[in-house]
């Protein structure tokens, strides 16, 4: 009785570990015959790289959303991947104690916010005020722009990369500063020369799990990026990403439409799986 | 002070990284004030009592429908995803073999479950559970989609606070002649719970901030549903709706405030669970 028991729950354990497997099949399964033959009547090249998206015409380019998605996330790497860095090496070799006990707490914080709140901020603080500084400068635009959705989303991927990294930093051993140190270098040097380089894989794993999360991230993008479905005009002209073609559409989407709005799910997911592999490519590369 | 100012003399280079590595956690923490500062400074004298009422009218866009729904949502998706995300757990900590295949293959699928963004998961909820399975914007579609995606981070979770056990108890255990699934639920499992439960109170977090993955799987009704069939949406999707009809901010900051006020009490929660083990880990050694 009791063998059968132990049997009996080795056996549950095991299918609840398969559970995982299950939905990730489950997902691409769903994802993939859904969205793939709509990619084969549009045809592969003019899905992937048509310059138009005029459901109204049939006419279905995700290229402009592509670029979107990339434009904004490297604007987001560009802001918020020094910020991130310098931050995590202030709070693991630069912070006292007693500061830290207050800062480390608050880029959790920062972590745990949600997106949609994220978006309302972009919204009511950033629009305006890049909106502003256009006019100010002559350069138009009103507000919803890549610049916006960049800034925003570089706010976003902070924590992520401070948290990442300053555990990258904080596991090189102390014999290397020391090392530094000793030579006579000052303790900015030992850090940046030194302690950074020698953690440089667990920080480029943050910034590709930032990365990650930029090019996913939806109803803050939405909401401050303007969303028009054309073709990156500037910095400060509106832009749509895959994630918002996605959210804005599906809604009242049928027939081939919806079917183009569930490729470009597989084409995110596909764009997601690369970033994923070379994380833990990297991560697998930081653990020695 | 004075004299670590002139010990950078001559040293511009480090003189400048420092004040590199200040002026970027300056911008951290002025990130961290301006958001916080704006949402309660914006919200707060806006909550009020009319906001709480029990029926959501388009004159009073009550939130307290909302907040029930986010309530059942959370409840849920936990019922589902914390049975099977602490036995999968169990599976790799406690059964599975060294080297064994399988578990490199779930931990791997369970990476990539994490990374996946979360408005891939509403497209998948919407193809499988709404229309696949035919359950239709409903609160349960709803909360499938979110237990998956918060699957591996229940696992991930318990995976380590059933590691940092001690294999000393599972011996002792073993020496009286406990069997195996006794001592992973009476000895092993008890006293890796305040690390399965920050886990869990993380999780909460997600499901309470998500707004993409919900959309298109739990529906946008205000009201609070029937049963479990019926449409209706979370305290995010509530916000999300409101700024996007344009008339009621003022009701979309009293949400974000209170969106965020959970969200910090939910954090705060699994810090301190999470410290409290370290705390129980060092006693014990």
């Amino acid at each position: 009785m009791n063998r059968i028991k132990e049997k009996g729950a080795a056996v549950v354990f095991l299918l609840c570990a398969c559970v995982c497997i299950l939905a990730i099949v489950l997902i691409c399964l769903f994802l993939f015959v859904n969205g793939l033959p709509a990619m084969g009547e549009i045809g592969p090249l003019n899905f992937l790289l048509g310059r138009e998206w005029r459901p109204g015409n049939d006419i279905y380019g995700i290229f402009p959303m592509i670029l979107g998605s990339i434009y904004i996330t490297a604007g987001a790497i560009v802001l918020g991947v020094p910020v991130g860095i310098l931050s995590a090496v202030f709070l693991a070799k630069f912070c006292p104690q007693r500061l830290h006990r207050l800062l480390s707490p608050m880029v959790e914080l920062l972590a745990g916010i949600p997106s949609i709140v994220y978006g309302f901020f972009g919204l009511m603080i950033l629009v305006p005020a890049v909106r502003n500084a256009g006019r100010f400068l002559g350069l138009g635009g009103n507000g919803s722009s890549m610049l916006t959705a960049s800034v925003l989303l570089g706010m976003m991927i902070l924590p992520t990369i401070i948290t990442v990294s300053e555990s990258a930093i904080r596991a090189v051993p102390d014999s290397y500063y020391e090392g530094g140190i000793a030579l006579g270098d000052t303790h900015e040097k030992s850090v940046f020369f030194i302690v950074v380089p020698a953690a440089r894989s667990g920080i480029l794993a943050g910034v590709v799990l930032g990365v990650g999360r930029a090019i996913g991230e939806t109803m803050a993008v939405v909401m401050v990026a303007g969303n028009q479905a054309r073709m990156p005009a500037g910095l400060l002209k509106g832009i749509r990403t895959m994630t918002a073609n996605i959210v804005i559409e599906m809604g009242y989407a049928t027939d081939l439409h919806r079917e183009a709005l569930i490729a470009t799910g597989v084409v995110l997911f596909v764009f997601i799986l690369a970033i994923n592999l070379l994380f833990s490519a990297l991560r697998g590369r930081a653990k020695p | 002070m004075k004299m670590k100012l002139r010990s950078y003399k001559g040293q511009p280079l480090s003189m400048l990284l420092l004040a590199l590595v200040v002026l970027s956690i300056t911008v951290t923490v002025g990130v961290f004030l301006l958001l916080i500062g704006y949402i309660l400074v914006k919200g707060v004298p806006n909550i009020t009592l009319s906001l709480f009422a029990p029926v959501y009218t388009s004159e009073n866009v009550s939130l307290l429908p909302a907040l029930v729904n986010t309530l059942t949502m959370t409840l849920l998706s936990l019922l589902i995803a914390v049975p099977l995300g602490v036995c999968a757990a169990v599976y790799l900590v406690e059964y599975a073999k060294r080297g064994n295949r399988l578990v490199s293959v779930v931990r791997m699928t369970a990476e990539t479950l994490s990374g996946i963004p979360s408005i891939v998961y509403g497209l998948f909820g919407l193809l499988f559970f709404v229309t696949a399975l035919g359950w239709g914007y409903s609160l349960l579609a709803g909360a499938f989609t979110l237990a998956i995606m918060i699957l591996p981070l229940v696992m991930r979770t318990t995976e380590e606070a059933l590691k940092s056990v001690p294999d000393a108890y599972r011996e002792a255990s073993f020496g009286l002649g406990a069997g195996k699934l006794r001592t992973v639920f009476r000895v092993v499992a008890p006293s890796a719970v305040p690390g399965i439960l920050a886990g869990v109170i993380l999780a909460v977090g997600r499901i309470v901030g998500e707004t993409a993955a919900l959309i298109y799987t739990a529906g946008t009704v205000a009201g609070v549903p029937e049963n479990l069939m019926g449409s209706g949406r979370t305290l995010s999707v509530h916000m999300y709706a409101l700024q996007s009809e344009g008339m009621h901010t003022e009701a979309a900051y009293a949400t974000a405030v209170v969106l965020v006020v959970l969200v910090v009490g939910i954090n705060a929660l699994s810090g301190w669970l999470a410290r409290k083990i370290t705390k129980g880990g060092k006693g014990r050694a």
